[in-house]
């Protein structure tokens, strides 16, 4: 095999990092909505895809990146919230299955939506200026766009952490994903909670799309295979696990850029074989609960 | 009595057997099936396919058609799926009664119609890029070829480009399609005495090529092949420009069409060298272009024809012209005047080589070049390489046997 | 609820009439099938009506009629699919040789699938189902026989000779009527299974999966055959895709033909036995006439989706069902 040397063997460590950095956004955002509304969210590469076209109309009007940054997660996430009040909600209480189909079909109508609005063909997305060119990591030169969007995934994180972990309404999501049954027995407006979660998870996916769209252009379609990888990786950390969702994307980034290395036809399909072998021998994923989903 | 009703009777006679105009009902059209994938990504492309057919059936029509009969296209939505492909082509077939079928825009899509019309026996022309079609087993007395196929684009560019000595490397896509770019550029490499120093495959659908790009430049190439098409080949070019690739080495595509050009934009594309089927700009130097070209704007608006758009345009129009030296719309005439016929419709003179149908025609090798945004002055013409059956794979090598 | 207690307390004459129709469910089915061809437009719709109903009451069995949602099932009908067209196409085998064996490898591939995806449940089985498939998709994508991306051409099967009947399948109605006849061997072969021990057992399982093995039923087992039942019924209906349309496509493995089948479940009615059929018609037809008004085709049929989800979760014909039946 030419070429491969440590060097590159580093390099595509952190090309791992980079893209399980999006997974892990993706992943941290489908699980948030399951663990707390036990939906399985379908048109969460739809959210992504959204994100992206966001940030590319939000830059025509505003053209700060920074700003655009801040905003994209909050648009995204308000359209999420929408979505899920007059949605969702009414198919409370009707299993799992329903909520997870209609978002199926919400997915098509999000996507044939935006290409009658910004049409089928897809367009460039430049980085901005500051954060073009290559910085020098130890085993070589790396994009300076995908140390940035590294940076932003742990920074996030961290926010999230902080909020879980540490303010009240922190507590009720967590509270909410062990036993949603006893939160509402013990009074707490759930119905609000949902929302701002769906929010946050769909603002959160957004986010994911707008960081993803200088390294891949933006196109209707984008969504499609992301959502495959995102559902991978949030079964294989665990369904409602945020510790497995961070866990499980930096393991699928890794292996896939290693994949990509070394097999590459077999790239698409090595999350595909990872995810048989978990399930195989720990059915509720890495960090699961089991019988989350009794 | 009976001499009124001899009269009558051979009137009668007369009547049936000429075409019967004063009877007032309108002679059976000519029916042309065109089924292209309308959604999908491919839309944009299918659109111009669609303005273009309509542009030479409306042609064919206005000069009196065959005999007072009109010819009519019926345009159906593959959705880019084969088996969507092969269920229009049956509708065609079985419900319209179409005489004809041109379209497909992917491999898989022509190959599904093309499975279904040789059991049928519809004459069929293909204006899809694809070295499949050519091959004996999928050949048929029915199927056409009317679009360039990978080896001859890869002929054209790679003869313009490479050099003896030079070093090639190539990024193929992995599936059919790049491998058979991939395969026509190696052996004019070969040929010509250029050295390919590696081929590195990624995966279709691929956003990501940052394993691939540093390992193609540890090869030290002086020309990377991006043997890849529509997204994958934006993408791929615009990471490794970010890769600083562009200054050490000749980016060359096999297909540099309009579209990916106008979504991926000027940057991006800047001194990129590739092959096309047609571009107007050859308007300066070729008749036929000028005339397509003048009659497209008028039909749509100051707009020009695409490089796909304008192959549906020549398979059209071309079909019409061996329908009126055939004298009429049976399958087995036309297709025997198609296999014999000469055409110039847009570029240049064009046959259909015997043992497999293939449209033997010029392929351009253009290049990039900055315009304003909304300018139509996009590509310069490096080069035109004449039609010659040389630029083909011969018969013998598709499994063909001698003679057709 | 069965006729007897009906008759007791005086159940109105419709009532009657349902219960004789779904005890021959099999013959109203094909009765109306039969009719297709004549309502509907297009031949080819027609048939690939009839392929996709098949492909959803296969799929019904292991998602109406027990509850797992599977995501995988592209693999069955794909596996089907290609080995007929294998067998045809390169093998030169007859038709009659090519249909059983599809529908033999769809149903091993269950009982491997099976095997591996019943430990889990609920959205994990989904998934699991789910990449197993795009392993299958990828395994077949890279197997030399079957065309790659380009598809498996050759499948000709240009008519069916049987003792003192010549079938020509360029006709499209011909081909139609050969193939309800296969459907309606399937239909009859299903609805036996379906009335047996092993029916109650599924229909158990159904209701109160805890229940059911604390009354002694072996759930796991049940689950597996229904699984391997579904599994050949789709490859079935994938067979008889790759003989119609004389070609086999990679896409027909791919999750969103997996995808395809939960929608026309859905669209039809779970767990109803004609469902399928209602579902794969009301998908088809709706895009074949949405896609001939406008390109935009998707946003229309993803919105009437989402429509019969929030409005309509029996299905079109499961809601005809409870209105009329009082189920």
């Amino acid at each position: 095999m030419d070429g491969i040397t440590p060097q590159l063997i580093g390099l595509q460590l952190f090309t791992g990092l980079a893209l399980g950095a999006v997974y892990v956004l993706l992943a941290v955002g489908l699980s948030l909505i399951f663990g707390m509304l036990t939906v399985v969210n379908f048109a969460h590469g739809a959210f992504f895809m959204v994100g992206a076209y966001a940030g590319y109309a939000l830059y025509r009007i505003v053209p700060n990146f920074w700003l655009c940054l801040v905003l994209v997660p909050v648009v995204v996430g308000l359209f999420g919230m929408l979505v899920e009040r007059t949605l969702v909600r009414p198919l409370y209480g009707r299993g799992v299955d329903y909520p997870l189909l209609l978002t199926f079909g919400l997915a098509y109508v999000m996507i044939e939506t935006v290409r009658i609005v910004f049409g089928k063909q897809g367009m460039p997305v430049d980085a901005p200026a500051l954060l073009e060119g290559s910085a020098n990591i130890l085993v070589g030169k790396f994009p300076l766009y995908r140390l940035f969007v590294i940076g932003v995934t742990v920074a996030l994180l961290i926010g999230l952490w902080l909020f879980i972990e540490k303010t009240s309404f922190g507590l009720i999501v967590r509270a909410g994903a062990r036993d949603p049954q006893i939160v509402r027995i013990l009074g707490i407006d759930v119905g609000r909670v949902w929302l701002i979660v769906f929010g946050l998870g769909t603002g959160v996916a957004g986010l994911a799309g707008f960081l993803a769209a200088p390294v891949q252009g933006i196109s209707p379609e984008m969504g499609g295979s992301v959502l495959t990888v995102a559902f991978v990786v949030t079964v294989v950390g665990g369904m409602g696990s945020l510790v497995g969702a961070v866990v499980a994307g930096i393991l699928i980034g890794i292996v896939e850029s290693m994949a990509v290395l070394f097999v590459p036809e077999a790239a698409k399909v090595s999350m595909f074989v990872i995810m048989v072998l978990v399930l195989l021998v720990r059915p509720q994923g890495l960090f699961g609960r089991a019988g989350l989903m009794n | 009595m009976t001499y009124l009703a001899l009269l009558a009777g051979a009137a009668c006679i007369a009547c049936a057997s000429a075409p019967c105009a004063a009877a007032g009902m309108p002679p059976a059209p000519i029916r042309i099936g065109l089924p292209v994938p309308l959604t999908g990504p491919y839309g944009a492309e299918a659109q111009d396919q669609v303005r273009n057919a309509t542009l030479a059936v409306r042609e064919f029509n206005d000069s009196g058609g065959l005999d007072g009969r009109k010819a009519e296209l019926l345009v159906r939505d593959d959705r880019l799926n084969p088996a969507e492909a092969a269920t229009r082509a049956l509708e065609l077939i079985d419900k319209d009664h179409v005489h004809f079928i041109v379209g497909s825009l992917s491999a898989a899509t022509q190959l599904a119609v093309n499975n279904v019309i040789r059991q049928r026996k519809v004459p069929y022309i293909s204006i899809s890029q694809s070295d499949a079609i050519n091959e004996a087993a999928d050949f048929s007395r029915y199927t056409f070829h009317e679009s360039l196929n990978p080896h001859m684009t890869a002929q054209a560019v790679g003869r313009y480009v490479f050099r003896k000595g030079m070093r090639v490397a190539f990024l193929t896509a992995d599936y059919a399609y790049g491998q058979e770019m991939t395969r026509g550029f190696t052996r004019v490499a070969r040929e010509v005495g250029a050295q390919v120093v590696g081929e590195i495959r990624h995966p279709l659908g691929a956003v990501d090529y940052s394993p691939f790009l540093p390992r193609l430049m540890a090869m030290h190439p002086d020309v990377l092949v991006f043997n890849n098409f529509g997204r994958d080949n934006q993408i791929s070019i615009k990471q490794a420009a970010e890769f600083g690739m562009k200054d050490d080495m000749k980016f060359v595509v096999p297909v540099l069409t309009y579209t990916s050009r106008v979504a991926a934009g000027a940057r991006v594309y800047d001194g990129v060298v590739g092959g096309s089927g047609y571009y107007w700009g050859i308007e300066s130097t070729t008749p036929s272009a000028r005339v397509l070209n003048e009659r497209y704007r008028r039909a749509y608006d100051g707009g020009l024809p695409s490089d796909y758009g304008s192959m549906a345009y020549s398979a059209v129009k071309s079909l019409l012209m061996a329908v009126k030296a055939a004298g009429s719309s049976d399958a087995e005439k036309v297709v025997d005047a198609l296999a014999n016929e000469r055409y110039d419709t847009y570029k240049g003179m064009q046959f259909y080589r015997a043992c497999d149908h293939q449209s033997v025609q010029s392929v351009l090798v253009i290049q990039s070049k900055a315009a304003p945004p909304g300018s139509r002055d996009l590509f310069t013409v490096l080069h035109v390489a004449p039609a010659s059956t040389g630029a083909l794979r011969s018969c013998a090598e598709l499994g063909h046997k001698l003679p057709h | 609820m069965n006729a007897h207690t009906d008759v007791l307390h005086g159940a109105a004459p419709p009532r009657r009439l349902f219960e004789r129709i779904r005890s021959h469910r099999v013959l109203a089915s094909v009765l109306v099938l039969l009719a297709l061809p004549w309502i509907v437009p297009n031949g080819s719709v027609a048939v690939n009506i009839l392929v996709y109903g098949l492909y959803g009451v296969g799929f019904n069995l292991v998602f109406g009629y027990m509850g797992m949602l599977s995501f995988g099932h592209a693999a069955f009908f794909g596996i089907g699919a290609y080995c007929a067209g294998i067998l045809v196409a390169q093998a030169g085998l007859p038709w009659w040789i090519a249909l059983p064996a599809a529908v033999l490898a769809a149903a091993v591939l269950a009982l491997a699938t099976g095997l591996l995806a019943i430990r889990t449940r609920g959205i994990y089985f989904a998934m699991v189902t789910l990449a197993l498939s795009q392993c299958v998709y990828f395994l077949v994508y890279q197997f030399p026989r079957s065309g790659g991306e380009n598809g498996l051409r050759g499948v000709n099967v240009a008519e069916v000779r049987l003792p003192g009947l010549r079938i020509d399948l360029l006709d499209p109605t011909a081909t139609y009527l050969a193939f309800l006849a296969v459907v309606a061997l399937a239909l009859l072969a299903l609805s036996r299974v379906l009335e047996s021990p092993f029916g109650g057992a599924v229909e158990a399982i159904r209701e109160n999966e805890a229940r059911a093995r604390a009354c002694g039923y072996h759930v796991e087992h049940t689950k597996l055959m229904a699984f391997v039942l579904s599994g050949g019924l789709c490859g079935l209906a994938g067979a008889l895709d790759a003989i119609h349309l004389s070609n086999v496509a990679i896409e027909s493995l791919h999750y969103e033909t997996s995808g395809l089948v939960v929608m026309i479940c859905l669209l039809g009615g779970m767990g109803t036995f004609f469902g399928p059929f209602v579902g794969a018609a009301l998908f088809l037809l709706v895009q074949d006439v949405f896609s001939l008004w406008t390109e935009h085709w998707q946003l229309y049929v993803g919105a009437l989706f989402m429509f019969f989800v929030l409005f309509f979760p029996k299905g079109v014909w499961g809601t005809i069902l409870e209105k009329t039946h009082g189920r």
